[in-house]
């Protein structure tokens, strides 16, 4: 016998709950950035014109990006890429040398609070500015040239690995530690037998990652006058010459592709 | 590790014998790889400048005390500009960063040449700086935010799509093949079965993204591209140092702020 009426009453349909439950929440955030993007967009002040004017423009640039030019007649494209390349290198170990004592410095379970406050300090300042406003400075200190690019980098590349490698070392595990410290060991034979090899696998892929970053980067601080590629490549753009400009850029590319692909193999083979 | 047998003493050493050259035999190369670097950037430099960078920095550092707090006033605009390129510049790289993302994923990818498509956009997104992205789109779009914004998207969608797509390789499988048991199409699964496995995810990508971005869009100005770089570029390049001071104190404030907003946003997200 079958009585319709008590069985339970499922709904016929579903729908799918929303990302935000709270529905005043979502609502507010829906309609505040609607207001938000009107504004915006009112206040950039597209100047249409211009940018219709620009698009056969760009289909030019773009045309006359190829073929790159990779043998310009100055010889400077491979001269400034070797010069990006040095400059990584010696500003990524100079950088990684100075993170090591401050990264040390900012993990909470190994230093007191006053190092704590001040390393915490140095990293908070080199990350809020970019590396090429480091540049200016530099430049303006040690004058034009790689060795100015060099010191942006260096300090820029504290912000980014004492801060990771402080951050590794707080989650480190707190038992391999006290194992080497009941031994006996003393503070660096602590560090270097308890604290390094569980922080290194990481630290290894970083410090491939931040070579990267930086190689990258020396790009950009040439356009300041840091030096590297970045100047040959301003250069470049400021003399028309767009194939040696997309020849810079595809050369970049290559290289960041090659160096993304090893630190994969790198941290693979150190784990 | 090894233990070697000394008379009656057991010795604990981390590393064979041959272990230990050839480990050494690394760091020889490291060091002359690194001594090489520095040799060829030292030619370069010209040390009577390095050695007078104190003096210069003692110079230009009592040149920028105090800040000239009145010009603050002025950077309002500026900082709303600053504001607005890395927000719209991070929305147009989230609109275009998630299907690439899909594309590039392994396990949603439509076909494999797609997918080497898919990650060559996200590679070379990445490799080419903003500042040179703007620097280019100057030349075609003409000076001001627009560039900027674009520069930024353009720069974004690389960093999004990467994290986005590794996470889409990462999702469980079991809920997708449960949505497709009841007869959902391939859109179906993936509006039902993935995107609400990677929504947290693209939010979270979507806002540390935008916190970079405020950090990236105060420097456009220096190639034209709006923004308070261009303020910035205007007073080095003036001498006006008390200016300076304020600007870069208007932008610590800035990117405190955004990593504040950017923490709190993802700590209700995640």
């Amino acid at each position: 016998m079958i009585n319709n009426t008590s069985t339970t009453t499922y709904p016929d349909y579903w729908k799918k709950p929303p990302f935000i439950k709270r529905s005043w929440l979502r609502w507010t955030i829906i309609i505040g950035s609607i207001l938000y993007l009107i504004a915006a967009l009112l206040s950039m002040d597209i100047n249409i014109q211009r940018v219709l004017e620009g698009i056969p423009r760009g289909q030019r640039f773009i045309e006359s990006f190829f073929p790159p030019n990779f043998s310009d007649n100055r010889g400077v494209v491979w001269e400034g890429i070797l010069e990006s390349v040095w400059m990584a290198i010696i500003s990524t170990v100079a950088g990684i040398a100075l993170s090591i004592p401050i990264g040390l410095g900012a993990a909470r379970n190994l230093a007191p609070l006053w190092i704590y406050m001040t390393c915490r300090f140095i990293i908070a300042a080199s990350r809020t500015f970019p590396e090429i406003i480091l540049a200016i400075f530099a430049v303006k200190l040690f004058g034009f040239g790689p060795f100015a690019g060099f010191i942006a980098l260096s300090l820029g590349t504290i912000g980014f690995f004492a801060k990771l490698l402080a951050e590794d070392i707080e989650n480190s595990s707190p038992a391999q530690a006290e194992a080497v410290k009941a031994t006996g060991a003393n503070w660096f034979q602590w560090i270097n037998y308890a604290i390094q090899p569980q922080v290194m696998p990481r630290m290894i892929g970083l410090s491939v990652y931040r070579l990267d970053i930086n190689f990258r980067e020396s790009a950009v601080v040439g356009i300041v006058g840091g030096g590297g590629i970045g100047a040959t490549l301003n250069t470049a753009f400021s003399r028309y010459e767009f194939d040696t400009a997309a020849a810079i850029l595809f050369v970049i590319i290559a290289i960041v592709m090659v160096l993304e692909y090893a630190s994969g193999h790198l941290r693979k083979w150190v784990q | 590790m090894v233990v070697i047998k000394n008379q009656n003493e057991l010795i604990w050493r981390k590393r064979t014998t041959q272990q230990q050259w050839i480990n050494w035999f690394f760091w020889l190369i490291g060091i002359s790889i690194v001594l090489l670097a520095w040799k060829i950037i030292s030619d370069k430099t010209i040390w009577f400048f390095v050695q007078d960078a104190p003096r210069q920095a003692a110079d230009i550092g009592s040149r920028m005390v105090p800040p000239k707090w009145s010009y603050a006033l002025e950077l309002f605009k500026p900082v709303w500009d600053t504001i607005n390129i890395a927000t719209l510049g991070t929305v147009i790289a989230m609109i275009i960063a998630v299907p690439v993302a899909f594309c590039a994923a392994r396990n949603t990818t439509p076909h494999s040449s797609v997918r080497i498509v898919a990650l060559f956009i996200i590679v070379a997104s990445r490799s080419v700086n903003s500042l040179i992205w703007a620097l280019m789109l100057v030349f075609i779009l003409g000076p001001g935010v627009l560039a900027g914004t674009v520069a930024i998207g353009l720069r974004s969608i690389g960093f999004c799509a990467k994290l986005i797509y590794e996470s889409i390789e990462e999702i469980d499988s079991n809920q997708v093949e449960a949505v497709k048991a009841t007869g959902a199409s391939n859109l179906q699964q993936m509006i039902y079965g993935i995107i609400p496995q990677v929504l947290p995810t693209i939010a979270g990508v979507g806002i540390y993204r935008w916190d970079i971005n405020i950090r990236e869009s105060t420097i456009l100005g220096l190639v034209g591209a709006g923004g308070i770089g261009l303020q910035l570029n205007g007073s080095i390049n003036t001498l006006a140092w008390t200016q300076v001071s304020t600007i870069l104190l208007v932008i610590l404030a800035t990117v405190f702020v955004s990593e504040w907003v950017s923490a709190k946003v993802r700590g209700a997200i995640i």
